[in-house]
């Protein structure tokens, strides 16, 4: 794994800094004692990095072992292992969320068979949310950041465009569950919506054009109504009221 | 202007309404009778029914008293619904200043008028009128209609607001005026502790009715609206209790009071609260059993409803428990189960009335709030009490609000904002809750009840007159969020679905248990045994939100479908027009003809582009340049293939000879084209035989149709539609093939005796054909109409002998399917670039599953799924390309 080495020493050499960026911890950091251990560095790290608080971090790693089995990386086969989703619709492309390159801040696309700890608290680091200091920009930046995230998940094949093939299949999963809507009629759905889309976004096609698929401003411009803010987010374990301003992260 | 007009005039005629109705009972020289007038008007009654010696027998009697009271009722009924409708004509007034203010103010004035004629006021806003006959129907219309997952969503929030904010409002603006009191700031006034804290317990909590009048008109984002409203609902358990306790604490007097009986009044807070709330759901759940049987009486289950819904709020008024609570999740757990078991004309029936109800009595509630005023028992006044009650309900509602959230937006996921708590501490509108709670006070107890009273007037006069005109300023000062206007389209509602089940998955895989989670689990048990219990089996399909705004676009697509089947068939008259003058005017030939064939292409792109050709009556006459000028119109909002089908028409600009024939006659033709339409409409939509029968029943809407015809109807269009699925069949394989020899066959299919010139017209006529066969499937299916004979007379009208040989004429043409027909047909006359052509097909038969499936939600279903299912196996082929194309 020479991957996760290196990571491992960009996180030290951050962790030097670690001192002076981490007053975003503030209260939190001062809580953790004077015991500045090596793991506790790379969580300051990771902390500012993605928002969380320490105490969060700590908890989602704890998490992260007990699914990796206390392994350093985490596979696709220990998400699906988890007995809650087995219920889950759409599981299949959200853990592929979680193993897409592209919601790791990289540049690249495909996708990994393994995360490490860093890359699983990237990823949810997406469902963060906002708090009374976000200013619009952080939250604009936000939304397009979730928006982002939820794009990459109905692009599959990671060549940034939604064709129909690609979405008729999240609606049909989608919708697979609810029992009563048959296949013939989710496809509908997703042709329809498609077709929305299209129509919303080009409203004056020429007739050499096609609409091969959704882009990501369009997908932009389509969500715009959509309140995002207030949905996309999930309460990251709250175990005491001090931690829990902690997901306030302001730069 | 005239609307403005309209306001004396209709101020006369209320004056007169007024003086009549009150008028009669006191005569008009108003001499100063006691206020007991209702008695003296019920002995006077009693006398006129004991009607002591008849002398003969009265041709006309003049019995006012007999039908006095249900008559005072219609007639304020009819005055507030006109009062409404007044003030609603006015948009410009009620843009600025809300509904329910200026509704106050036509009560004062229509009180001034009552006043002035009886010197005494006769109406009041009762108690018992208004917590029984108009506060329930307002409460269960919210319940019944609350919007449940942000509800419950923010319940939390929502509680706190509710519980502890009225609380600290009630005992906050209690002891603060009894401090004032203390410091002689209100002079002399017999008023104690507790009565202070009555008082502040009935005015402490924000009224919904005038919350909703208010945020009805401001919309601002969803979440401040919940918890605004969500607060005015639910505070009302706290009131009533608050009031109760300390109604009989001042009955107890203050040595009475003791720690247990403190406690007590803490438990029947939670007796009340978790009592009233428990019942309701009871109550919800008994609706929903109940519609689930009720299928055999559909005109009377929307009773049921209401009836049910009556009974919870008066079972929980017996039980003495919080009664709004209580019709309220009646409203709020019967309304999934309710929708879903109910035929839908029921549905919509329980709908409307619930709102007819809560509206009228909304409306009657404010005019009665403006009358009450102009009554000079009740004005006491005391500049200290009133002006400081009023500094005070403003003062601690904001210190309240912005405390509460300051809490609650440390475990909050999302933070109330600093703007949305401005608005929410401004919206703490009081309202007639509080009037009514006024006057129950007992007067034998609180020496200051009319002080009360006042100033709970006053009070309800501020919040709702001057806080509800300054609400929409404020709002868009602050630039408060506002709720979305637009529709919720289709892909955000999968959007949402795709949220839901993100959120539950990044839970499970964070190993939490949030929020999300337990709304997972609450699905999943509602999924398992509610529905299963409280729903109808078939009621369970259509239950998706997805299906049903699916559903809701498909519908409107039909509606559309339809519409542009009439005015295609002006359209194609117009052409038919054209082509007869041209035949008139001597130019022979299939030049011109072919000339004119653009125009129906060009036709046929504006029919799909914009129906606002149809209205325009210039719009025929500068046809080239509205054409031309109208060309980013019709585009927009269209989808890939119509926009191709339309650009084309602009490579061939459309030939002026005919359209100059047009003009021409134009006028005429307009005039009679309605009513011709309306003929044919008329005439060749089918009836049954028997459709003279007017029977007439109160259980059952359509006793005038029968089974048979029904079934008739259904043979005929199925018939229709699957002759259309047959050929759509043949069709598919090798589209323009099938098109080319159509048209060759339609040269050869002249018949004997033609002369040149008639073939030509066949040939017209058989573009006239395909293009209300593609039309017809559509009309068909929505209409149930029998599409066919329609054409006949129009060639009837052109001068083909035989009618009767029409439907025959072109066998070929029926076989291509509707939408390949279309594109035929624009495809073949104009002979689009080389690359257009190209891309038709696939653009078309991406498009082709939805207009398929689109009606595949019908009754024919079957028909129609196994075409979609071949059109969906070629569509992924085609976009695929395009992509790389591109």
């Amino acid at each position: 794994m020479p991957n996760s080495s290196v990571r491992v020493q960009r996180a030290r050499a951050r962790s030097v800094r670690g001192s002076r960026t981490g007053r975003a911890g503030g209260a939190a950091a001062a809580a953790m004692g004077a015991s500045q251990t090596r793991s506790e560095h790379r969580h300051q790290d990771l902390a500012d990095r993605t928002g969380f608080s320490l105490e969060q971090i700590k908890n989602l790693h704890r998490r992260f072992q007990q699914l990796s089995g206390d392994e350093e990386t985490i596979s696709k086969e220990n998400l699906e292992s988890i007995p809650a989703l087995a219920n889950n619709p759409i599981r299949k492309q959200i853990i592929g969320a979680f193993f897409d390159k592209r919601n790791q801040n990289r540049d690249e696309v495909g996708s990994c068979e393994q995360i490490g700890f860093e890359q699983f608290l990237m990823v949810m680091s997406h469902f963060r949310p906002p708090s009374l200091k976000t200013t619009a920009e952080e939250k604009e930046a936000m939304r397009r950041e979730k928006l982002r995230f939820l794009f990459n998940m109905h692009d599959t094949d990671n060549d940034g465009t939604i064709t129909l093939v690609e979405y008729r299949k999240v609606v049909e999963e989608l919708l697979s569950k609810s029992g009563a809507i048959e296949e013939e009629t989710a496809k509908a759905i997703a042709d329809a919506a498609m077709l929305e889309v299209a129509s919303t976004n080009v409203p004056a096609m020429g007739p050499d054009d096609f609409y091969e698929g959704i882009t990501f401003e369009h997908f932009e411009q389509i969500l715009k109504g959509l309140e995002m803010e207030t949905r996309m987010h999930i309460r990251f374990l709250d175990v005491d009221t001090t931690t829990m301003r902690c997901g306030k992260f302001t730069s | 202007m005239q609307r403005c007009g309209c306001v004396p005039l209709w101020l006369v005629g209320s004056v007169l309404l007024t003086c009549s109705t009150s008028g009669i009972g006191a005569h008009q020289d108003s001499r100063p009778e006691p206020p007991s007038e209702t008695t003296a008007n019920q002995s006077h009654a009693e006398q006129g029914h004991g009607s002591s010696a008849i002398t003969g027998i009265p041709v006309v009697t003049f019995k006012w008293h007999h039908v006095e009271t249900p008559y005072l009722v219609a007639v304020w009924i009819l005055v507030a619904g006109l009062a409404k409708l007044v003030i609603e004509a006015n948009h410009h007034v009620t843009e600025v200043i809300p509904e329910s203010a200026l509704l106050i103010c036509f009560g004062f004035i229509l009180g001034g008028i009552i006043w002035g004629a009886d010197m005494v006021q006769t109406f009041k806003l009762n108690p018992t009128v208004f917590f029984f006959y108009l506060l329930p129907q307002i409460i269960l219309d919210t319940g019944y209609s609350m919007p449940n997952k942000l509800f419950f969503g923010n319940l939390g929030a929502i509680l706190v607001y509710a519980v502890i904010g009225t609380v600290w409002n009630a005992a906050s603006l209690g002891l603060s005026l009894w401090g004032c009191h203390q410091g002689g700031a209100m002079g002399q006034l017999d008023i104690g502790l507790l009565q202070y804290l009555l008082f502040g317990s009935l005015i402490a909590a924000v009224d919904p009715v005038a919350v909703i009048a208010v945020f009805e008109q401001v919309h601002v984002n969803e979440v401040l609206f919940i918890l605004v409203f969500g607060e005015s609902l639910l505070n009302d358990g706290v009131t009533v209790v608050l009031f109760n306790v300390f109604d009989a604490f001042v009955s107890l007097g203050g040595p009475g009071i003791n720690a247990v009986e403190i406690i007590k009044g803490i438990i029947s807070f939670f007796v009340v609260a978790f009592g009233g709330s428990f019942l309701g759901l009871a109550f919800g759940l008994l609706i929903s059993l109940l519609t689930k049987v009720t299928q055999n009486i559909k005109i009377i289950e929307p009773a049921f409803v209401f009836v049910l819904g009556y009974l919870a709020y008066l079972t929980a008024e017996m039980l003495s428990l919080s009664s709004i609570l209580s019709i309220t999740f009646c409203g709020v757990s019967c309304q999934k189960y309710i929708n879903a078991n109910m035929d839908e004309n029921s549905v919509n029936t329980v709908r409307y009335v619930m709102k007819v109800f809560a509206n009228g009595s909304e409306t009657i509630i404010f005019v009665f709030l403006g009358i009450s005023a102009i009554d000079k028992e009740i004005w006491v006044w005391n500049t200290g009490f009133i002006l400081l009650t009023l500094f005070f309900i403003f003062v601690y509602r904001i210190i309240g609000v912005f405390f509460l959230t300051w809490i609650l937006n440390r475990y909050r996921l999302v933070p109330v904002e600093f703007i949305d708590q401005v608005i929410m501490s401004y919206g703490g509108l009081r309202g007639a809750v509080a009037y009514g709670l006024a006057a129950l006070l007992n007067e034998s107890k609180i020496k200051e009840k009319n002080l009360m009273i006042c100033t709970t007037l006053l009070v309800v006069y501020f919040t709702v007159i001057l806080q509800g005109i300054t609400m929409k300023p404020l709002v868009k000062w602050l630039k408060v969020k506002k709720a979305s206007v637009s529709e919720l389209t289709l892909i955000e509602k999968l959007q949402d679905k795709v949220f839901d089940h993100m959120l539950v998955a990044i839970e499970d895989v964070s190993g939490q248990i949030g929020h999300n989670y337990m709304r997972d689990k609450w699905n999943q048990f509602e999924e398992r045994w509610m529905k299963r219990i409280l729903m109808k089996k078939s009621a369970r399909k259509s239950r998706d939100q997805v299906f049903k705004v699916f559903h809701r676009l498909n519908l409107k697509d039909a509606m559309n479908y339809v519409a542009e089947v009439k005015y295609i068939q002006i359209t194609q008259k117009c052409v038919w027009y054209t082509l007869d003058i041209t035949r008139q005017a001597g130019i022979k030939g299939g030049r011109r003809l072919d000339k004119a064939s653009p125009l129906v292409s060009t036709l046929q792109g504006e029919r799909r582009g914009s129906l606002e050709f149809v209205r325009n009556e210039t719009a025929f006459i500068d046809f080239k340049k509205k054409f031309v000028d109208d060309l980013p119109d019709i585009t927009a909002g269209m989808s890939d293939d119509h926009t191709a089908a339309s650009s084309m028409g602009r490579i061939d600009q459309v030939p002026s000879v005919s359209l100059e024939m047009h003009e021409q006659n134009m006028k005429g033709v307009r005039q009679m084209e309605d009513i011709n339409t309306h003929h044919l409409l008329q005439q060749h939509l089918y009836k049954g035989r028997k459709q003279h029968r007017h029977r007439y029943s109160r259980s059952h809407f359509n006793v005038n149709k029968d089974e048979d015809e029904v079934q008739e109807i259904f043979q005929r269009t199925m018939r229709n539609r699957l002759e259309s699925f047959k050929s759509a069949k043949m069709g598919v394989s090798q589209p323009k093939k099938i098109s080319k020899h159509a048209k060759k066959d339609q040269l050869q299919k002249v018949p004997n005796g033609k002369s040149t010139d008639n073939s030509k017209r066949y040939l017209a006529g058989d573009e006239d054909f395909q293009l209300s066969e593609g039309d017809a499937s559509g009309f068909g299916a929505s209409g149930g109409s029998y599409p066919f004979p329609m054409m006949v007379s129009y060639r009837a009208g052109a001068g083909i002998e035989n009618p009767a040989y029409i439907p025959d004429l072109d066998p070929m043409a029926a076989k291509i399917p509707p939408w390949l027909a279309q594109a035929e047909l624009d495809g073949e006359p104009v002979a689009p670039s080389q690359r257009a052509q190209l891309r038709m097909p696939s653009d078309l038969s991406r498009l082709a599953p939805l207009r398929i499936s689109a009606r595949s939600n019908d009754s024919f279903a079957q028909a129609d799924a196994p075409a979609a299912r071949q059109r969906d196996d070629e569509a992924p082929a085609p976009s695929k390309r395009g992509g790389h194309n591109v």
